[in-house]
């Protein structure tokens, strides 16, 4: 019997703003441009939704890198809920690059309703990065390893 | 020790004399001289027990979110270092202050046990402060050393002190590559035994209800299943008191792992100062916190991918 070794297929978790980066994949599907397959997208009311534990969670599932896309600065449906994720990113991002996790597996981008181009080479592009970074091997939790199927 | 040139009991006692408070929040002796406990007093007789020496550590602020709630009024003893924890517990309405009577007391750094012990000194009978040096009675006689080495972390780089810069270790860490920061961070917290004890003691963890003691929240069991688990409770920890942690330095202090959790937490004050302007949790009792602010003008998160430290 050999082993067989299989490709690594990453799984990249988006959470994107239900009035800017949501919108703005839409428009990257009806416009046809590309973006991986690979890309789970999860759609929140604002990016300042996400609560840091989601991303923890994320990685602990078996994500192998988070983004998350929201309204540019300014732009808020809420007025404000960016400029709060925007901060609170930033800290949450700091830490988990302080923990020793690779500081390229996280990202927020800005990206409007308008902006499909934007959405795809955004998505293409980070992707691309975790495709090079390979497996999440730092933040996985093991209990969660049989359950995941890529 | 003394404030104004006064036994700090004497204080105390006049507390009661005065009828300024019905109890009062401060120390007591433990089993042994070294672990003096936090202890509520509420007559005048009682404060024979009353103890304020150098192993008087803990910070009193956290007790008063129970206490201030109960009728009566309490007077509290609050260190320097504690003042900060007692205004960021005010502000967040922790506190009733109507209903405690802050009293401020001096303190010149409080003394570590296990750092004396490290010193080869064995028989510990009884440890007394003169100034700058410590006169140790042991069953082998009595010895010195110098307070300067056996001060707790948290005294060595106090904020009321010319302490040294609190930020070295920090820096140290973030030079570090990142698998060097993965292996250590590992090392460290894989000691992790969940007593909670950090959580416990931390003055800016005063939630009724704790994500830590959900047992659906996945990181809730009594000991740490997986690796994962380890870090994400440290890390959940430090962000729930990111913008609020004073820095008073408890986590570490009571870590029986000696885990040195104060450093996560001043990673993050660091890059508060750095991102959003110097900040100082608890400095007063009415400012924003950074977390609960902003500017229209605030760094992308794109800084941590392109700012320098180790890859």
């Amino acid at each position: 019997m050999s082993i067989e070794k299989k490709e690594f297929k990453p799984l990249i978790v988006a959470f994107c703003c239900n009035w800017c980066s949501y919108a703005g994949a839409d428009l990257a599907g009806t416009s046809r441009l590309a973006y991986p397959a690979e890309i789970k997208i999860i759609r929140v009311p604002c990016s300042c939704r996400v609560n840091p534990m989601f991303v923890l969670r994320a990685f602990q599932r078996g994500a192998d890198g988070v983004i998350i896309a929201g309204c540019h600065p300014g732009d808020c449906h809420y007025t404000s809920g960016n400029y709060f994720a925007r901060r609170r990113m930033t800290m949450l991002f700091s830490m988990l690059d302080f923990f020793g996790i690779e500081r390229e597996r996280t990202r927020v981008d800005w990206v409007s309703a308008a902006e499909g181009v934007k959405f795809s080479t955004v998505m293409n592009d980070f992707s691309k990065k975790i495709h090079e970074l390979g497996e999440n091997r730092r933040l996985g939790d093991l209990r969660c390893k049989q359950t995941i199927d890529r | 020790m003394q404030t104004n040139n006064r036994p700090v009991k004497e204080i105390a006692q006049e507390i009661f004399a005065e009828n300024q408070a019905e109890r009062i929040l401060g120390w007591k002796r433990g089993e042994f001289f070294y672990d003096n406990s936090p202890a509520v007093f509420s007559a005048a007789d009682e404060l024979q027990e009353f103890v304020y020496d150098a192993f008087c550590g803990s910070n009193l602020s956290k007790f008063l979110v129970k206490e201030a709630a109960k009728e009566g009024r309490i007077a509290v003893l609050l260190k320097p270092c504690d003042r900060y924890s007692f205004n960021q517990l005010v502000k967040e309405h922790r506190i009733d202050k109507e209903n405690v009577l802050p009293i401020e007391i001096d303190c010149d750094g409080m003394v570590d046990i296990d750092k004396v012990r490290a010193l080869g000194i064995k028989g510990i009978k009884s440890i007394s402060a003169d100034g700058d040096q410590l006169t140790i009675e042991t069953v082998y006689g009595q010895k010195n050393c110098s307070k300067e080495d056996v001060l707790l972390l948290k005294c060595q780089t106090c904020k009321d002190r010319t302490g040294g810069d609190r930020f070295a270790l920090v820096r140290e860490i973030e030079e570090m590559s990142s698998v060097e920061r993965y292996e250590f961070w590992r090392s460290e917290l894989s000691k992790c035994i969940r007593c909670n004890a950090c959580r416990n003691v931390c003055p800016a963890c005063t939630c009724e209800k704790c994500v830590f003691d959900n047992d659906k929240s996945g990181i809730a069991n009594k000991a740490n299943s997986d690796s994962f688990e380890e870090s994400l409770y440290h890390m959940i920890r430090a962000f729930h008191v990111a913008g609020r942690c004073t820095d008073c330095g408890e986590c570490s202090r009571v870590c029986p792992q000696g885990i040195p959790l104060h450093l996560i937490n001043r990673k993050v004050i660091k890059d508060l100062n750095e991102f959003y302007g110097e900040y100082q949790a608890g400095a007063d009792d009415s400012s924003v916190g950074p977390l609960t602010s902003y500017e229209l003008d605030d760094v992308e998160p794109d800084i941590v991918m392109n700012r320098g430290g180790g890859r």
